[in-house]
Parts: structure tokens; C-alpha cells; sequence
């Protein structure tokens, strides 16, 4: 059964530089003499260490508990030892630091207990999707989203698609794997076709793998999956343009895949699902294309964490080599560094000379050609957005659907004006998004700032109210008991503050108790010790007099903290 | 002519009655042009800018007793901001006013704090937590860096670190144009 196929707008069609690399079977790439696991495998989502410096690990063990919503888990890719839980520069465009463990393999590669396969059937959906998470499963085409997540509600979802187009240039890593384990990726495949109870089950291959393409038909010869070759066009990989060209869906602005009743995977991520289904491993090592200017291009089987230098040995690059690219010439980064260890999203290290791939010609000013328009997969109008990112005016890029947009690179590769347009668009992306973080977290500081207002002028009401609660009972405390016992409060002032009633009262009746109490000491003293005693008297006196004149400010001085601050 | 006059009257008369009606029915609670100003402050209530909090700084602003260059945390953008909705000529910073620093956050060292209190009661946005002789620690997704903290510490224990940037805040650059070499 051959279905129809569907075109999407634009879309360019580079040189594929498939055959550099597609040639030579996967191997398996030495461990290198230090594994760094970043604990974070993208910018999106983290995870919380749970091992020590010097601790044994085994492979496959878990070495990071997922963080949130996004989490996965992060696990050890071989035996060996903890040397450092430390910051170390992360596979990212800014060559930032990232939290990660330092592991020193012991040679031995001992696994851990994980004999039992998972048995999806018998578990519930939400133990399957908890084992996903701590399988450490993510999206291997590039953007490793957690596929727990975006196996997500498991219903509504008619068709699931599998992703094997690499439409991007130099890349084979997925042509690889699907001519070489075909049968598993089917078998992880449907397995998330059942997980996300999808009836239909079409693998789309471009068609310019043809071995690829044979090896899935075969592995699928006599199950219900329908393998199809695509035109190669880039960026027909793309999700939605994959969605669009298989089942002629086309998702609006703003809305995903499954809100339309199809789910996309990589055939990668189908692969790792069944390794953790089938044999219980979670997700330790992929496929790397090496590639570009080298010697020796292909593709290894590579360990999360293997420093790229030391992966690169295995490529040997030409001298020219002047850069390396992360990922896809039309979609990567220029790695800022090299000691930056191996993730669950990397898929292509290309050597990158001035010959293969010649510097980009100046920036030319913009005429409005709309070549760049025509060109783009996602009907944007790259030219406009352009206009509005240069110039800062990120509510009208907004406007033109800023955030519709790939990044596929398409609008740069047939500028005539060699503007890099996706940078611009990137630029104005990462400032969108630090504007609405600070304005999320300016709101949040207003609404904190007027809480607390309100809650000291709620004290403040509360503090007055106690007062005059006890002045109150004072009051009428005075008032019971009559003015038999405090004639001083008579006095009309008094009258008016029962405080000060109290205190002239309680004074009276000091008074009173002094007098009625002679000091015994002083009765039968010689005239020496009265003479001494009057000294004294009239010393302490002079201290007083002096201590009169500045203890009213000292006591308002001390207490000054205690009073609520205006 | 008579006829006129009594028009015009009922027709003044209706108007009257619509607008009046409309002035009550429609009445704005509070001065609108404060509370979008207001959106534009960065919320740090730092009061350099010589009123007690944004808020206060907004309505100045929307009475016309200061002028829109007075904050610097907001920085050029924030006056860029204001002169752009109030239709005011853009102006730098006011020097007397202080300068726009990097987002730095308070951060209390621990080993010296007294617990005294006297941050916490600083602080405009309950950021830092702790009690009367208890060691007081700084919230930092909570902190503004209004620098408010700083001077009530007797220990002198507060210090402001600029916030470092990570992978999850780290933005893309402004793309660079090349000059082109001279033939």
C-alpha cells in the first residue's frame, strides 16, 4: 500500500555529503581514559546527582535523579570510579559550564542487574512512562525532548511516524542504524506505537538511502508498519514537514503534532526504546557520524560523555581543519572548544576546513529579494523578520511569528545577500525569552513588594488594636475598682489616661511602702560612717544630675530597633 | 428662530445627560498611565531613584514630579521604555541618580551573620529568611538586588555578586556584521 505524498513550501536541496561517511558499518568507539557526564543533557531540563566522589559505579547505574517536569534520568556509561563531580564546559553554543561527573573507567564494563526486560503489557501506562524516565530516554534527532513526555496523554493519536529522513547534509548516523538494526528499531517503534495507542505505524525515509529504506522494508515485511520514501528535500526531517509530507496534516501556529492525531519519533529514540524495553538498559551511548575533512569518516557507537577530542582521534582530521561543527552544517554550532564531552543530542561532529565548507562571503544589505520567503518551510517571511530582529523590535517579530520558525537555516542558504539570518532570528529568540523571564520576575518582586506592605500595615493595625484593647480593660479595671483605691486619678488628666491613673496610683503606693519601711541600719551609726554615708549621698547625687541630661536620648536610642522601620 | 434655541437647548440637554451618564458609567478607577508605567519598572524597590518603591516612582512620573531618566536598574531600556510611552525625547541616565550595574544578588555570609534582623526588615521583597539570632540567608531567585540589605548589616556580611550567566540564561549575540576589507 502506497499512500499519497504531500509537498511542503520551500525547502532547498544542498549537497547531501551522505557517502563520506554512509559507507563503513558502526563501530564501536574505545572508552576513552575519562568519561564527563554532563548531569544537564540540554538547556532544557537537569538532574540532581546522587553519587559520590570516589564511589563505584557500574554501567548502566543511575547517576542523576530527573529534576522536574522535563527530567530524565542520567546514568554511569561504563564501570568505573567517580573522580569529580565538578563543573566542566557543556556541548552548547556558549561553552558554558554545566554540572557533571567525572567518571575513570575501569576497563571492565560490568553492568548492573538489568536482566529483566520491562514488560509494557502488564504494566500500567504510567509505570511504562516512569521507565522511560529513568531509562534516561530522550529524543535523539538533535532537540532531545524527554519521549515520556511526549508520549504524553496516549490517546487522540492515530498515526505514529518514525524519523528517519536525515535530511540534513553530511549527517548518517540514522542511514546507519536503520540499514544495520532495522528489526530493533521496528520493535522499539511499536513499542510506542502501543504506549501511545497509535493504529497506524508509517517510517519515513528519504530517498536518497536506499539501502536504508530496503533494510526497512524488509525488517517490516508482514506487520502493519509502512515504510516510505520521501523526496529528499530539506528539511523534509523536520516534524512538522515530515507530519505535512506522509499525511498531508498541516499544523497551524502554536499547535503540535498530537493535536492533530500524529506523534513523530526518531529512529534512534525508537532504537533506545527498545533497548530499554528489551534489555532493560537506559540510554548510555548512541551514534556519532564522523565526518567532513578526515581521513577516516563513519560512525561509532559512542558512550554518553566521551570527550570530543577524544572521539576525534578516531576520525583523524586533516590539518586544514580549522573548526569543528556540532550537529548539522545547517543547524549545528561551531563548538567553542573541544574538551566538551559527547550528550544524548549529539549526532554529528563535522571537521570543517575553509575548503569544504568556504567562509561566508561579507553581509550585503537587504533588497526585499523574498527568496528567502519562498525558500522557507514554515511560510514565514524571513526578510520581515530580519527588519524587526536588526532593529530590535521583538513585539513585531512576534507578530510575524517569530517563534514559528525552525531555525532549518533554509533563508541563510539561499540569501543572495549572505545574511545569516538564522543568527538573527536566534538572537531575537534568547532576547524574547530573557525579557518575558525578567518580566515574569519583576511582576512576581511587585507582588511581593505589596504583600509586604500590606502585611506591616496589617501588623500595625493589629498592634493598634491591641492597644487600645488593654487600654480599654485598664480602663474599666479603674473604673471597678473605684476611687477608693487611687484618689490621685481623680484629677482630671488622669482621668482621661488610665495608663498614667495607673502609674500615679502604683507610685502612691510605693511611696506609701517606703514610708512605712525604716531603714534598721542607719539607726546606731558613729558620726564617722553617718559623715561617710552623707559623702556618698551628695557624690551620688552629682551623678545623677549628670546622668539626667543625656538618658532620655539613650533610651530612645535603644529603643529605636524595636520599632517597626517606616 | 424660538425654534432654534429650543433645538439647540435639547439637543445641549441630551448631550449633557449622555456625557454625564457616561463620565459616571465608564469612570477609570485610578490613573491608568500609572499602572502601565509601573510595567515598565524593574520592580527592584530599591528607591534610588528617590521615591519610596516603583509605585510611588510611576505616579511621580505620570504628575510630572520626575523625570523618566531617574532608574538605573532599569537602565538605558527602561528610559527607552518610558520615553517611548509618554512621547518624551529619550535622555541618559541621571548621574546623581547612580549607574546601571550588572543583575547582581545580595548574598549573606554565613559564617558572620549575628542574626540580627535588621536585613529582613531592609529587605522590600521578603527575600531573605531567618529569625532573631538565628543565621539569615538570602532566597536568590527572590532577590532583587536592590542593594537595600546592604547598609543596615552592623557586620558588614552582605555582599552583591553579579549573577553569572548559565546555560538555561546564556543568549544568543547580535550578529556581528564583517567590514568588508579595502580593495
Amino acid at each position: 500500500m502506497i499512500g499519497r505524498l504531500f509537498k511542503f513550501h520551500g525547502g532547498i536541496k544542498p549537497d547531501a555529503h551522505k557517502n563520506e561517511s554512509a559507507g563503513v558499518a558502526i563501530r564501536k568507539a574505545p572508552l576513552p581514559p575519562r568519561l564527563v557526564v554532563p548531569l544537564r543533557q540540554s538547556a532544557r531540563a537537569g538532574a540532581s546527582c546522587i553519587v559520590a566522589v570516589g564511589q563505584k559505579v557500574l554501567k548502566g547505574e543511575r547517576i542523576g535523579e530527573p529534576e522536574g517536569f522535563l527530567g530524565t534520568a542520567v546514568h554511569a556509561p561504563t564501570s568505573g570510579t567517580v573522580t569529580a563531580i565538578d563543573s566542566c564546559p557543556m556541548a552548547h553554543p556558549s561553552g558554558l559550564d554545566t554540572p557533571c561527573v567525572v567518571i575513570e573507567p575501569d576497563g571492565e564494563e560490568r553492568w548492573i542487574e538489568h536482566a529483566t526486560p520491562f514488560d509494557h503489557h502488564t504494566a500500567t501506562r504510567e509505570q511504562a512512562l516512569a521507565w522511560l524516565r529513568d531509562c534516561g530516554i530522550v529524543g535523539l534527532g538533535g532537540a532531545t525532548f524527554p519521549s515520556h513526555v511526549k508520549l504524553g496523554r496516549g490517546s487522540g493519536i492515530e498515526t505514529l511516524i518514525l524519523n528517519g529522513a536525515e535530511c540534513e547534509p553530511w549527517i548518517t548516523c540514522d542511514d546507519r542504524l536503520m540499514r544495520e538494526r532495522a528489526a530493533d528499531i521496528l520493535a522499539g517503534a511499536n513499542i510506542l506505537r502501543e504506549l501511545i495507542g497509535a493504529r497506524e505505524l508509517i517510517v519515513g525515509v528519504e530517498d536518497n538511502k536506499p539501502e536504508a529504506v530496503a533494510a526497512m522494508q524488509a525488517a517490516a515485511a508482514g506487520t502493519a508498519a509502512r515504510v516510505v520514501a520521501v523526496p529528499a528535500l530539506y528539511p523534509a526531517g523536520g516534524e512538522k514537514q515530515l507530519i505535512r509530507v506522509l499525511t498531508g496534516v498541516e499544523i497551524p501556529y502554536g499547535k503540535l503534532g498530537g493535536d492533530y492525531g500524529v506523534q513523530c519519533f526518531n529512529v534512534g529514540t525508537a532504537h533506545a526504546v527498545y533497548r530499554a524495553f528489551i534489555h532493560g538498559e537506559p540510554l548510555i551511548s548512541r551514534i556519532v557520524t564522523l565526518t567532513g575533512n578526515c581521513e577516516t569518516p563513519g560512525n561509532w557507537e559512542v558512550a554518553i560523555g566521551t570527550p570530543v577530542e577524544d572521539l576525534l582521534a578516531l576520525a583523524r582530521p586533516r590539518t586544514d581543519t580549522d573548526r569543528y561543527l556540532m550537529g548539522g552544517p545547517m543547524m549545528g554550532f561551531a563548538m567553542p572548544r573541544l574538551d566538551v564531552p559527547v550528550v544524548k543530542g549529539t549526532n554529528c561532529i563535522i571537521s570543517a576546513s575553509p575548503r569544504l565548507f568556504p567562509p561566508a562571503p561579507p553581509e550585503q544589505p537587504c533588497i526585499r529579494c523574498t527568496e528567502c520567503a519562498k525558500a522557507c518551510p514554515v511560510e514565514l517571511q524571513p526578510f520581515e523578520l530580519y527588519w524587526f530582529s536588526r532593529s530590535k523590535n521583538f513585539g513585531k517579530a512576534q507578530e510575524y511569528h517569530l517563534f514559528d520558525c525552525i531555525e532549518c537555516g533554509c533563508c541563510s542558504y539561499v540569501c543572495p545577500a549572505h545574511i545569516p539570518l538564522v543568527d538573527y532570528f536566534r538572537f531575537s529568540k534568547s532576547e524574547i525569552w530573557a525579557r518575558e523571564r525578567e518580566k515574569t520576575a519583576a511582576d512576581q518582586a511587585r507582588e511581593r513588594f505589596e504583600f509586604r506592605n500590606f502585611r506591616q500595615e496589617r501588623e500595625k493595625a493589629e498592634k493598634a488594636a491591641k492597644l487600645a484593647a488593654k487600654a480599654a480593660e485598664t480602663r474599666a479595671k479603674l473604673a471597678e475598682a473605684g476611687p477608693a483605691e487611687a484618689p490621685a486619678a481623680t484629677d482630671a488628666p488622669a482621668a482621661e489616661d488610665p495608663k498614667k491613673a495607673l502609674i500615679a496610683a502604683a507610685l502612691a503606693r510605693a511611696k506609701a511602702q517606703k514610708a512605712e519601711i525604716q531603714p534598721q541600719n542607719t539607726d546606731n551609726l558613729s558620726p564617722q560612717t553617718q559623715a561617710e554615708i552623707a559623702d556618698i549621698e551628695a557624690r551620688r547625687k552629682v551623678l545623677e544630675a549628670v546622668a539626667a541630661t543625656p538618658a532620655p536620648q539613650a533610651a530612645e536610642a535603644a529603643a529605636a530597633p524595636d520599632e517597626p522601620r517606616p | 428662530m424660538f425654534t432654534a434655541i429650543l433645538v439647540m437647548a435639547g439637543i445641549a440637554i441630551v448631550l449633557g445627560l449622555t456625557l454625564g451618564y457616561a463620565a459616571i458609567r465608564f469612570k477609570v478607577e485610578g490613573d491608568p498611565l500609572v499602572e502601565k508605567i509601573d510595567a515598565i519598572l524593574p520592580q527592584t524597590q530599591c528607591g534610588q531613584c528617590g521615591f519610596p518603591g516603583c509605585k510611588p516612582y510611576a505616579e511621580a512620573i505620570a504628575n510630572g514630579e520626575a523625570d523618566i531618566n531617574q532608574c538605573p536598574p532599569g537602565g538605558e531600556e527602561g528610559v527607552r521604555k518610558l520615553a517611548d510611552l509618554l512621547g518624551r525625547e529619550f535622555k541618559p541616565l541621571s548621574e546623581e541618580h547612580g549607574v546601571e550595574k550588572p543583575k547582581s544578588v545580595a548574598v549573606i555570609d554565613e559564617q558572620v551573620c549575628i542574626g540580627c534582623t535588621l536585613c529582613i526588615q531592609a529587605c522590600p521583597v521578603d527575600a531573605i529568611v531567618g529569625a532573631a539570632k538565628q543565621m539569615h540567608t538570602v532566597v536568590e531567585p527572590l532577590c532583587t538586588g536592590c542593594e537595600l540589605c546592604v547598609a543596615p548589616c552592623p557586620v558588614d556580611c552582605i555582599a552583591m555578586v553579579p549573577v553569572a550567566e548559565t546555560v538555561q540564561t546564556w543568549k544568543w549575540k547580535y550578529p556581528v556584521v564583517e567590514i568588508r576589507k579595502a580593495a
